[in-house]
């Protein structure tokens, strides 16, 4: 005691960072960092100025953004990247809330579904367009089952196309929206539909007023995550897409400009670009996800 | 909604079981207008399922539930209209407290200026007219309880079903709020079917108490007979008759009286529940009931063993010559290793066989 007052009535600087949360366990987070740093950081920085140098100085540092917003194809690659990206977010975010609702708890053969669930995941995106390359091609099963059973008489076109980038999206994208989904559902104490249901609410009216405004919050988070996967869509807009025409995403436009034209500056910008719009929709989302409750779901006792 | 009718809620042979156990196994009990009945017993006894057959979240296994003739155990839970104060109290965490007990009334359309009127009258019963607009995790456990029961009385059920509400309470708030159900039940004139695991609470809240053990009923009756009569060794043990002794029943002496004997005491117990009068017995007795002194010819001769003050009276430990241990409370001021005669009235010598 008497050291501490001696010390003047200032608490030791140790304890003083404590405080603000600075103490010797942070330390830990310094590799982390660190990789952080070098292997993130310091590539988005330098893409970030290379951006503002195109070749030859060519119209000044804003030369390679003005060059792309002139371009009306280049322009129309943001477009597309949004026709595919938002509908196929939207599409595994709303097909998850359902099948998480009845996945919720204790089901039979729970394992075994989402094991299956998870398969697409692991495959990874080119092998599951190679498959669906020969599954929703004009020959593939999908299309000759459908013409063998009178439905249509010509093939439908689903590959080489915007449609081939949407599924194979969805493909890769529907279990994890789904299995985010469900460990948010999961953290939501059914007590408090047991009480609506006592209150007199039926199961829809449980799920509008009670499971999906304490879902929707972690449903924002979901939506960010898919979108952001499915708006850097590059191999599956190559290979089951038109890459240049309706498949001719940001992320096509950027590997052009790298490899075909040597143009690292303008795959640059164009890379600042993708990234400035994925920030703003994500932004937007977060912005209402703000105005939402977004505390504990654990059920009202604390 | 209106406040539908009844004369009795009828339970017969209510049964749950789980895959591997019976939770709950047999439960016929009929609860009148306007009764406040208990289910008492101990952890994992069969009570909070009980409750949940009620209530319409677990389905039976067996058995019926109705409200005189109309058999309501088919019924889905909204469709049922009984209130219920969860264990954890389960308030809608994203609702101010308001909304919380508006929930009820909204969900059967109710008119807007009557959900207003309701709601402040309950918030007003239960003393948060002040607190309407914060959240749950903004209130203390108390406030929160009180807003649960808010919820559940605001649209007057016609049976309201209570899981433990005051078992998160400290002591001076449970004491309080046991006040307030009086008053609220008194007001409200509501049935209510009450689940608690402390004899107390039940004692003094309840018109009728039912003991449950392992989802077996041991005894239904009025506070003061499951207190003084406790039908077995289990409810005895449960309504606190510490000293639970292993003696020998000698036979029927007059008047009916019952004599007991073994570790070093002799007794007369003047008792109907008894089995048969001769053999292995139990013998419960409160530690209350044990005074200082000869009772009615049944003494014992003791040395105290440890003295606990408990501020109004003592509670002592003491021992026969034969090494039987006895708690008994008293006021008068015994020190350790005195040796003391000790009796009891022979009407409150209980024996199961
Ligand atoms: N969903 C379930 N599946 C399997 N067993 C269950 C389930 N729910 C309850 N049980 C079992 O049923 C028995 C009674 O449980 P219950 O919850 O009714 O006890 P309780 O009397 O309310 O206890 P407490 O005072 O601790 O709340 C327990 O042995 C418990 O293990
Ligand atoms: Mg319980």
């Amino acid at each position: 005691m008497t050291a501490a007052v001696s010390k003047g009535a200032r608490p030791s600087l140790r304890h003083r960072l404590a405080d603000r949360g600075f103490d010797r366990i942070l330390l830990l987070v310094l590799p982390a960092l660190t990789f952080m740093l070098v292997l993130f950081f310091y590539p988005a920085v330098y893409g970030g100025v290379l951006s503002f140098q195109p070749l030859g100085g060519k119209g000044g540092p804003f030369g390679d953004y003005a060059k792309f917003f002139g371009d009306p194809y280049m322009r129309e690659s943001i477009w597309n990247t949004f026709r595919i990206a938002l509908p196929a977010a939207l599409f595994n975010v709303l097909a998850a809330i359902p099948i998480a609702v009845r996945m919720r708890g204790r089901v039979r053969g729970k394992r075994t579904m989402n094991t299956l669930l998870v398969v697409p995941i692991s495959l990874g995106t080119v092998l599951v367009s190679e498959g669906l390359l020969t599954y929703l091609g004009p020959r593939g099963w999908l299309n000759r089952t459908l013409m063998g059973l009178g439905i249509i008489h010509q093939p439908i076109q689903l590959v080489h196309n915007m449609w081939g980038v949407i599924i194979s999206l969805i493909i890769t994208g529907f279990p994890f929206a789904f299995l985010l989904t469900l460990s948010y559902i999961s953290g939501i104490n059914p007590k408090m539909e047991e009480a609506a249901s006592t209150l007199g609410a039926g199961p829809w009216k449980r799920f509008r007023y009670v499971t999906l405004p304490l879902l929707a919050p972690g449903l924002a988070i979901t939506f960010c995550l898919t979108f952001v996967l499915a708006f850097a869509v590059f191999p599956s807009a190559v290979l089951l897409g038109n890459p240049a025409g309706d498949s001719h995403v940001l992320a096509v436009a950027a590997a052009n400009a790298a490899f075909q034209q040597y143009d690292y500056p303008m795959a640059s910008a164009i890379s600042v670009i993708t990234a400035v719009f994925e920030l703003l929709v994500v932004a937007l989302v977060l912005a209402l996800r703000s105005r939402l409750y977004s505390g504990s779901t654990a059920g009202g006792k604390g | 909604m209106p406040k539908a009718t009844f004369s009795e809620l009828r339970l017969e042979g209510v049964t749950r079981a789980f895959a591997k156990s019976v939770a709950l196994s047999d439960l016929s009990l009929t609860v009148k207008n306007g009764e406040f009945v208990a289910l008492l017993g101990p952890s994992g006894c069969g009570k909070s399922t009980a409750l949940n057959c009620l209530a319409g979240l677990l389905p039976l296994s067996a058995g019926t539930i109705s409200l005189d003739d109309r058999r309501v155990d088919t019924l889905a839970p909204e469709r049922r209209g009984f209130g219920m104060v969860f264990q954890n109290y389960a308030l809608f965490p994203h609702l101010s407290v308001r909304r919380n007990v508006a929930f009820g009334l909204q969900m059967h359309k109710t008119p807007k200026a009557e959900i207003a009127r309701r709601v402040d009258a309950a918030l007003n019963l239960v003393q948060l007219s002040a607190h309407g607009n914060k959240h749950p995790s903004q209130l203390s456990g108390g406030q929160q309880q009180r807003v649960a029961i808010a919820r559940a009385v605001v649209m007057e059920p016609q049976v309201v079903l209570m899981d433990e509400p005051l078992s998160n309470l400290d002591a001076k708030l449970r004491h309080e709020m046991r006040g307030e159900m009086q008053r609220l039940h008194r007001e409200l004139g509501l049935t209510t079917v009450y689940v608690t695991h402390d004899q107390e609470e039940a004692l003094s809240l309840a018109d009728r108490l039912v003991v449950l053990h392992d989802g077996r009923v041991q005894q239904i009756g009025k506070p003061e007979e499951v207190y003084l009569r406790p039908v077995n060794t289990f409810v005895a043990d449960f309504m606190g008759y510490r000293n639970l002794l292993a003696m020998t029943a000698d036979g029927e002496g007059a008047g009916g009286d019952l004599h007991v004997s073994g570790l070093g005491m002799s007794l007369t117990a003047r008792h109907p529940i008894a089995g048969d009068a001769r053999g292995a017995v139990t013998v419960a007795i409160r530690p209350d009931d044990l005074v200082v002194g000869e009772v009615e010819g049944n003494r014992i001769d003791v040395l105290v063993q440890s003295v606990e003050y408990l501020g109004k009276d003592f509670e002592l430990e003491v021992q026969t010559e034969q090494g039987a241990r006895l708690f008994l409370r008293t006021s008068e001021h015994l020190s350790i290793g005195q040796r003391v005669t000790i009796g009891v009235r022979p009407d409150r010598v209980m024996v199961y066989s």
